[in-house]
């Protein structure tokens, strides 16, 4: 199999080879109009064909490697190094992704996926899609090179072949870790295909936005995608470091978010290309920086140049990453400038108060805070450059300067949406802003009552601060969108006679996009509420014997005994508490401890215990013994909140859903209308309807 | 009074009311003794390599918490300034123990960069939207007096009179 997978990587290679150097002379034939033996439009064809060629071969290289884990074929080094015998089956599945090789074979194969599916949908517009095939047969290439040359998934063992493997590092052997990559990759290699609508598009001089329609729904799926990979990742960092967080700003949580924050401004201020002609260069180059970002998230993490959690997956290919880098911007630097005319705008800016304003202080607050985020991330070596000595740039850091960036951007959340096309008028802000301003005086009001205050015995606290904004501003910003949604369907309402909810209903399936973007945006709300909670979290540790007792909040956790269990992947031990408040059990938890038969060694992990409530969650953790006493150790946390942050992320799910999905015709909304109540020859004479 | 006035005077009032409201709601209450330990917690990292904050580092056995701990602790205890208290750490463990870059020297750009980038950014959007704004309306202006020269009084009361009526915001 070993052999199969090898030839298969290096027939990918070469199909990509030939897709993008015949489908680039192909079009040069036809964009110079030159005379050559074979039609171009024949060659160009060739080209799509061998991409869709490449697609099986990269399929059949990844269930070759896929394959080769469940067979326990310990003769290739990478299965040796990341799976074993006693390997669950999903989690031998997520071996695939679980070390450098085989994670860059799943970028090949994603890639190699998103390059099929547009492939054959190429009569959409066969000349851009034509030139946007190239260009990702060119991302190929790059990665197929790593593959076959400097990562290669299938290397064979040296010596002789050992009997059992390493297995998986625990950390991963949690179901999270199933879909978390798979859906971070598919974020990450999917802007590789709005990246190619766009060079390409800039490429050949594309007439109109037409480019950007069609490109709308992949970028959407893809920031989808990235949206709910980097969620599964939090959830995964929750769940299982046992820390009681679940964003540390570790450099690899960054990487995946810097992309995020980049194509989150690309998908508001494409809008403005769209209506008005307005900010083409800024798209193309937020589209491109985005593209890149992934790469320096993918280089940052295999590199090392940074200290991370995610060491796992540290190599030496960091060089060639940055090299591809530098090509990918000097190609793009280059046709910008060669075509930077194709660019200029249609239309101005009309007034500093209006949509687009608004839009354009988002995509500035969203692309400050990606650079705080990359100077952050990158400042430990700058200073060890300038001073010679490394430094620390972790939570405080961030905490501190992004987050009032984040509360502005909330802010510009809510705005945006109230503010008219072109221009507005002091009459219309005092109309719609009216009621969500009450909206936040009145919660900043109720969250000092209720004990969120940023001064407490004359000291600040800027977790409190902060929290106390981010509720009073979310609660703005979710009136200014319910009274958005409440003000059309009230029209609906009155000219189709429904009921509000049903008009509702209506509204949002008559502008999809809109009203998805507001169902997303309130989402965004309740995440960061969800956020806001953490200024709160409480934890109490100690020593537990049986019958012991500890107090949070308003729970006491009795300590009732200890139990063990084993299997062929690991033993593990549970303290067995049971979960009291005023004075009655409610229920019992049972936080773990396991050691994993890995390498030769045990190797330990926490399995938290979770109860969560929509008020807070009980998370517990067995931390073992402590090595002096002899005695367990029990930490508990009640951290208020944080199911709110996984009830967002699905609210915003939901709301990507409603923008993906196309509108209904208003005439056709009119059709299914329910039909006016019959009017009778009483009510015509009175100069009514009954 | 005209009702223009008054409704200005309602809405001072109101402000007025908010911010007394919200000014006696901050002075009330009380806080955690032992936040001090926990926020100093929260800007040093443990040394044993897990890169935790110290307050955070949650494995058992950890060579490095518990030595760290004491440390602070006593450092709270003999009545240090926080200030006095993260130097003795960082000249023990060297800079890497802060959480975060310190306020002085080099790392003092660290803080200031992200600031100056957003308020250079927000300036320089300012001005822009302001040039192409006046650069729009000129070429409104213009083309509206083109147009208003070549209609009659009529059409023109009709124009004006459509964009009244229509004259509703919102709306993609």
């Amino acid at each position: 199999m070993a052999t199969f997978g090898s030839f298969a990587l290096l027939i990918a290679l070469a199909l990509a080879a030939y897709n993008l150097l015949a489908g680039a002379v192909a079009l040069r034939l036809i964009a110079t109009g030159q005379p050559a033996r074979i039609s171009p439009e024949r060659l160009a064809d060739t080209a799509r064909r061998a991409g869709i060629a490449g697609f099986y071969a990269v399929t059949a290289a990844a269930f070759a490697l896929v394959w080769s884990v469940f067979a326990n074929d310990f003769s290739i080094t990478y299965i040796v190094e990341h799976s074993n015998r006693a390997l669950p089956g999903p989690y031998k599945f997520a071996a695939l992704w679980s070390g450098q090789e085989g994670s860059l074979l799943l970028w090949a194969w994603l890639l190699g996926t998103y390059g099929f599916v547009l492939r054959l949908r190429h009569k959409t517009d066969v000349k851009l899609y034509a030139y946007a095939g190239a260009i990702l047969a060119g991302v190929q290439v790059f990665f197929l090179l790593i593959l076959n040359f400097a990562a290669p998934p299938f290397s064979i063992v040296k010596g002789g072949i050992p009997a059992d493997g390493n297995g998986l590092n625990p950390l991963l052997q949690y179901p999270e870790m199933v879909i978390h990559p798979p859906m971070l990759y598919l974020g990450y290699v999917g802007f590789t295909v709005p990246f190619a609508f766009a060079l390409g598009a800039l490429m050949m001089r594309y007439p109109g936005e037409k480019w950007i329609h069609i490109t709308r729904t992949w970028t959407m799926v893809t920031w989808l995608f990235l949206t709910c990979g980097i969620f599964l990742g939090m959830h995964w960092a929750y769940a299982v470091l046992g820390w009681g967080g679940y964003w540390g700003w570790d450099p690899v949580e960054n990487a995946s978010f810097m992309p995020w924050l980049t194509g989150t401004a690309f998908l508001h201020s494409v809008m403005m290309q769209e209506r008005r002609g307005m900010m083409k260069s800024w798209n193309v180059w937020l589209i491109f920086s985005t593209f890149l970002l992934t790469l320096l998230g993918t280089l940052l993490t295999r590199a090392g140049l940074v200290s991370s959690v995610h060491a796992f997956a540290q190599s030496s290919i960091g060089t060639w990453f940055m090299v591809f880098m530098g090509i990918v911007l000097a190609v793009c630097i280059f046709t910008y400038i060669y075509q930077r005319g194709h660019l200029k705008t249609e239309h101005h800016f009309e007034s500093l108060v209006s949509r687009e304003s608004s839009f354009l202080f988002n995509n500035l607050v969203l692309l400050t805070a990606c650079f705080i985020i990359l100077w952050g991330t990158l400042f430990p070596i700058l200073s060890e450059y300038v001073e010679g000595t490394k430094v620390t740039v972790g939570a405080p850091f961030y905490n501190r300067v992004a987050i009032p960036i984040g509360l502005f951007l909330l802010f510009l959340t809510g705005v945006g949406p109230l503010l008219p096309w072109r221009a507005t008028s002091f009459k219309s802000v005092q109309r719609n802003f009216v009621i969500p301003v009450i909206a936040l005086w009145a919660t900043v009001i109720v969250c000092l009552v209720a004990g969120v205050k940023p001064w407490a015995n004359g000291e600040f606290s800027s977790g409190s601060f902060f929290s106390l904004v981010a509720f009073s501003v979310g609660a703005g910003v979710l009136t200014a969108i319910l009274s958005e949604f409440l003000r059309g369907a009230a029209v609906i309402s009155k000219q189709t006679g429904r009921n509000l909810a049903s008009a509702m209903v209506l509204l949002t399936r008559r502008n999809t996009r809109r009203y998805g973007g507001y169902i997303v945006h309130i989402g965004l709300v309740i995440v960061v509420a969800g956020l806001a909670g953490a200024a709160f979290n409480r934890n109490v540790e100690s020593e537990m014997g049986v019958h012991d007792q500890m107090h949070i909040g308003p729970y006491t956790l009795v300590c009732t005994g200890f139990t063990q269990d084993s299997n062929a992947n690991y033993d593990s031990e549970y303290a067995l508490l049971d979960v009291k408040r005023d004075g009655k059990t409610l229920f019992q938890m049972t936080p773990e401890k396991r050691a994993y038969h890995l390498g030769g060694g045990d190797q330990p992990q926490t399995m938290v215990a979770i109860h969560s409530v929509p008020g807070w969650d009980l998370y517990v953790v067995y931390e073992g013994t402590n090595p002096d006493t002899g005695q367990p150790i029990v930490k508990a946390f009640l951290n208020p909140l944080v199911s709110w942050i996984w009830a967002g992320v699905l609210v915003m799910v939901l709301g990507t859903f409603v923008a993906l999905a196309p509108s209904i015709n208003p005439a056709t909304a009119a059709l299914r209308a329910p039909a006016p109540r019959a009017v009778t020859t009483e009510a015509v004479l009175k100069g009514g309807h009954s | 009074m005209s009702g223009s006035g008054s409704r200005l005077s309602f809405w001072i009032r109101t402000a007025q009311a908010l911010l007394l409201a919200v000014a006696v709601c901050f002075s009330l209450g009380a806080a955690d003794a032992s936040a001090r330990m926990d926020n100093l917690g929260h800007r040093l990292m443990c040394t044993c390599g897990c890169v935790q904050l110290l307050g955070e580092c949650d494995h058992a056995g950890c060579p490095s918490r518990g030595e760290e701990m004491a440390e602070l602790a006593t450092g709270i205890q003999t009545g240090e300034a926080d200030k006095d208290i993260l130097n003795a750490f960082a000249a023990k463990y060297g800079a890497t123990v802060l959480a975060a870059p310190r306020t002085e020297g080099f790392d003092l750009v660290a803080w200031i960069a992200p600031f100056a980038v957003f308020a250079a950014a927000l300036l320089g959007t300012i001005l822009l939207v302001r040039r192409w704004s006046g650069v729009a309306g000129m070429e409104s202006r213009a083309v509206v007096r083109t147009q208003a020269s070549q209609l009659n009084p009529e059409e023109q009361e009709r124009r004006a009179r459509i964009r009244r009526d229509t004259d509703t915001d919102g709306g993609l």
